[in-house]
């Protein structure tokens, strides 16, 4: 099977083709139908990514199952693997089938939200798995339209303004990456990513403006990448588009957006930004660290005041991808193991909070958090989820929630002490809010009269929970699962990285302090 | 000699002859109850004609000493605004029929519209060039105020003819300072008399010639005609006027400046990217506040232009390739998105302003899927074909040392993007309202053309339908 990743990154889209052809009429049995062949198609999915995973060599740091075709204007379509790209591709189709699944009592336009979620699924895997430059913006740019529907047409009540902000926001972002890989086309000749990642970007400072620019060429690409990541992501100061958007997304949407549209933005550091400009990234590196720094503080602190729990959870995201940018940018293993076991970690918690408020939203529809209380009486099953999930939320050993956060902060401390120091802050800040809203929401006195009548969650919405709570428990009390297949790839990178940023060092004072 | 001259014509020699028989016998015989015949007996020879180009036209041949030629490039762009033509012929048939404005003329006046367009494009003299677009300016005058009883149609026709007369004198100033002082019109003597660089008189004569191309691709800050004869004029003559014109016009416009200019790249670059960067940004801000979507088409076409004029503005052979797969991608959109304009109506009466598409994808799921295809596609989001098309001319912006001019182009589209994304928001997020309804029904052949043109835009991301040698075999024709 040498089109493997083909045939796992598209069968979502058949699968959406033959709904969208397929398909007639609006009633039960057809919505039945879609719901049906949608988590058979990410069922499918989930399946054949086991092969491929399966047939992965940790040990080989290059990249695995390549496919590579020619397409047009001199570019590729060329797919493949390596550690670092192989468990995102896992954790999304490992997700998919238990958000279809999460959407069951979706009633409006049934057929049009599978499709939605299945183009998604696709493209969301292309991502992943691109080592075309072009291929991979496309997947990336391409999967804005389905989340815009998504959240435009099943969203919340301020949905719009949400739908439109997430879109000119990311799209603003990506298309200055765009020119970007096409000044890197023009540079390298190719846009094969193996072969970019190789390629040594110029690195002479010149002024633009009137500006110095240390690290030249490679500081200019890595700001263009930068802006498309870093709203991705996202951090601090470009986050203000993810709360609204979690808010009023459908809790599906909110799932997929929280646990792997997020990971796109880390992923591309580091598939793009450490390997391809290292020089760059060694210039910016304390404006990350910093950034990071007080995402992580500051938006723990907002967490803190939300009276809507989705924008709570939100909030809590973007603290949390503070540790994974931290993590990415002190360039050592640790960090960079941290990173992503925190995304994938992430990953499972953020999705399962988010269909946490999923659960009492389809029974009270709303997600205010005053209108709760006492929920441990009538819902000691939801509550024993909620809280274990709160739990890893903040990191408690055992879960995966810490292996990501002490691995980042030790990476940090070892690279820079005072940004480690407030980072550390933003741990017990988050254990505040989020112990403060499982206060709030589950004990005390059942004394609300529209909770009186609540009901535990059904068998459906268990089965959702069972795999993440194993997932979440598995990595926190084994973590070298993860760790041995992103291991050798990213200490090549790591090699890598400091190899091209030491050939450097000599003349700026910045790349050295890193070290 | 004059028989190998005739024959290198020929296709315009047939369209020529058509139309006048046609006339002929129009008029004599059965006068408008002959219309829907001649429009598919139009459209039928547009596609044989271009057929025959396509297949058999080889190698560069020049005709009448010079003042003609037929090479690949004249080829490529003949090909699509046959082809655009036709497609907006048939698609015209049923809305005109409905609104009794289907005369026997109008088939014909496109066909001598199509013979300067086809001209203009294979121009190799000021004469011939000037020739070519006059003949299309003049039928297309007529056209855009078709509609004699109606007040906004006659605006539009008399904006755009005295706006238009102005453009030409203009252009003709431009053309004679050229003459005066290069001492030829020809562009291969044009091109050799600025061997050694461009005289003061010369640079003013291409300023004066630039800016009348400026007007007839409707660049900003020569746009001012488009919103209003766009909308005033019957729906499918401005389908025209956003397809076919447009085409010729930018392959005319390449023309003269690398037939003719192409040893001063540097002179007329910074023109064409001053063209460029406020026609894109003009075009996309402008289009904002628009409520009537034949005006907001007008504007995104002027957003459009500029884009492809980003490729011209490259000086290369790459930029060329890139602004012809740049048009032809956007004369495919702007089928279908017209194909669903003309589908729009109320009662049996035409609609135009966006809001009265409220919810439309409750009611026509396909229809609107197919728009938001397009519209995803104007927008340049990939995987549709309207991304390609932006990346290639950013590409060839980038190669030729334009950085800035690709950076303020995806700020540009950024901005556009939020107007596709509201008819997106009406289609898809609206709030229902029962009286303004849309009517259902629709015909076979506009909902062929919509579903059809979407199709491409998914469908292209495979291989681009084979269109990138042509225009690269086309480039390099131009550009050697």
């Amino acid at each position: 099977m040498d089109n493997l990743l083909s045939i796992t990154t598209f069968i979502p889209a058949i699968a959406a083709a033959i709904l969208a052809l397929f398909l007639r009429g609006d009633d039960e049995a057809a919505q039945r139908n879609a719901k049906w062949l949608a988590v058979a198609a990410t069922v499918m999915t989930f399946i054949v990514s086991l092969f491929i995973l399966a047939g992965f060599d940790a040990q080989d740091t290059g990249f695995q199952f390549v496919e590579d075709r020619e397409w047009i204007m001199g570019l590729n379509y060329k797919m493949g693997v390596d550690g670092i790209s192989i468990l995102f591709v896992m954790l999304t189709t490992f997700l998919m089938p238990l958000v279809i699944a999460s959407c069951w009592n979706v009633s409006t336009r049934v057929k049009e939200y599978m499709i939605a979620f299945l183009l998604l699924e696709t493209l969301m895997l292309g991502v992943f798995m691109a080592l075309d430059l072009v291929l991979f913006y496309l997947f990336f740019e391409a999967g804005l339209i389905p989340m815009f529907l998504i959240i435009g047409v099943w969203g919340g009540k301020n949905r719009i303004y949400a739908s439109f902000k997430f879109f000119l926001y990311t799209f603003l972002g990506s298309v200055l990456m765009l020119v970007a890989m096409v000044a890197m086309f023009a540079d390298a000749g190719t846009t094969d990513i193996p072969t970019l990642m190789n390629w040594t970007f110029g690195t002479e400072t010149f002024s633009i403006l009137g500006v110095q620019l240390i690290g030249g060429m490679q500081t200019l690409l890595w700001l263009a990448f930068f802006a498309s990541f870093a709203v991705k992501m996202p951090m601090w100061p470009v986050h203000t588009w993810l709360p609204d958007a979690h808010v009023q997304a459908p809790t599906a949407g909110s799932v997929v957006l929280a646990a792997i549209l997020l990971k796109m933005g880390g992923y591309g550091f580091l598939r793009f930004s450490l390997p391809m400009f290292p020089v760059g990234s060694a210039v910016m590196a304390d404006l990350v660290l910093w950034m990071s720094a007080i995402a992580i503080v500051y938006t723990s602190l907002v967490a803190l005041v939300q009276q809507d729990m989705k924008k709570l959870i939100a909030y809590s995201s973007v603290a949390h991808m503070g540790f994974v940018t931290m993590g990415i940018f002190t360039f050592n293993q640790q960090g960079l193991d941290g990173a992503i076991f925190q995304m994938l970690s992430h990953g499972f918690i953020s999705g399962a909070l988010f269909l946490c408020v999923g659960v009492i939203y389809d029974r009270m529809h709303t997600r205010e958090i005053d209108a709760y209380g006492g929920l441990v009486n009538r819902m000691p099953a939801y509550a024993l989820v909620f809280m274990f999930f709160t739990m890893a939320n903040v990191g408690l050993p055992g879960t995966s929630g810490f292996v990501g956060e002490f691995l980042t902060l030790m990476a940090a401390f070892q690279v820079n002490t005072w940004v480690a120091a407030v980072a550390t802050t933003g741990v017990i800040f988050s254990a505040a809010y989020a112990l403060w809203l499982y206060r709030r929401v589950v004990m005390g006195d059942l004394i609300k009269e529209s909770l009186k009548s609540i009901t535990d969650m059904t068998p459906r919405e268990r089965f959702i929970f069972a795999p993440l709570v194993v997932m979440t428990l598995l990595l926190g009390v084994y973590p070298s699962l993860v760790t041995d297949i992103i291991g050798p790839s990213v200490a090549a990178l790591v090699d890598h990285v400091e190899a091209a940023q030491s050939a450097f060092a000599p003349t700026t004072p910045t790349a050295a302090a890193s070290h | 000699m004059l028989s190998q001259d005739l024959n290198t014509i020929l296709p315009e020699i047939i369209l020529s002859l058509y139309a006048m028989g046609a006339l002929l016998a129009g008029v004599y015989t059965v006068k408008d109850k002959a219309a829907p015949l001649l429009v598919w007996l139009t459209s039928g020879l547009f596609v044989v004609v271009a057929f025959w180009i396509g297949t058999t036209g080889e190698g560069a041949t020049a005709a009448f000493s010079g003042m003609f030629n037929d090479d690949a490039y004249s080829r490529f762009a003949k090909v699509a605004i046959l082809l655009a033509a036709a497609a907006v012929l048939i698609m015209s048939q049923e809305y005109m029929a409905k609104r009794d404005l289907l005369r026997f003329e109008y088939p014909l006046l496109i066909t001598l519209a199509v013979v300067g367009m086809m001209v203009m494009v294979s121009a190799g003299d000021l004469m011939s060039l000037y020739m070519g677009l006059e003949l299309q300016s003049l039928a297309l005058y007529v056209v855009a105020s078709l509609r004699r009883d109606s007040v906004k149609s006659t605006e539009a026709g008399l904006k755009y003819f005295v706006l238009g007369a102005l453009s030409s004198g203009l252009l003709l100033y431009g053309a004679s300072l050229t003459y005066g002082f290069a001492g030829t019109t020809s562009f291969a003597g044009i091109i050799e008399a600025t061997d050694g660089g461009v005289s003061l008189g010369l640079l003013f004569g291409l300023v004066f010639l630039s800016a009348g191309f400026a007007f007839k691709v409707s660049a900003a800050p020569f746009h001012m005609w488009t919103p209003d004869v766009y909308e005033g004029s019957p729906t499918p003559v401005t389908a025209f006027f956003a397809t076919a014109p447009k085409l010729a016009a930018m392959a005319l416009f390449a023309r003269v400046v690398h037939d003719a200019f192409g040893n001063s790249i540097s002179d007329w670059q910074q023109i064409v990217a001053f063209l460029s960067v406020v026609s894109m940004f003009l075009g996309a801000i402008a289009a904002i506040g628009q409520k009537d979507i034949k005006r907001l088409m007008a504007y995104s076409s002027i957003a459009h232009m500029g884009f492809a004029l980003m490729g011209l503005a490259a000086g290369t052979a790459l930029g060329v390739e890139a602004m012809l797969v740049y048009m032809g991608i956007y004369v495919a959109m702007n089928i279908g998105t017209f194909a669903f304009i003309l589908s729009m109506e109320k009662d049996g009466m035409p609609v135009t302003n966006i809001d009265a598409l409220n919810m439309y994808s409750k009611r026509e799921p396909v229809k609107a899927l197919a728009m938001l295809v397009l519209l995803f596609s104007l927008a340049g989001v990939p995987p549709m074909l309207g991304f390609f098309g932006k990346f290639y001319v950013l590409q060839a912006a980038y190669d030729a040392g334009l950085a800035w001019l690709a950076v303020a182009g995806v700020v540009a589209s950024v901005i556009g993007a939020f107007y596709y994304l509201r008819i997106v928001f009406f289609m898809y997020f609206g709030v229902e309202q029962e009286d303004a309804r849309l009517d259902s029904g629709t015909s076979p052949i506009l909902w062929g053309f919509l579903v059809a043109s979407a199709a491409v835009m998914v469908l292209g991301v495979v291989n681009l339908f084979g269109i990138e040698p042509l225009a690269e075999a086309a480039s390099i024709a131009l550009v050697n």
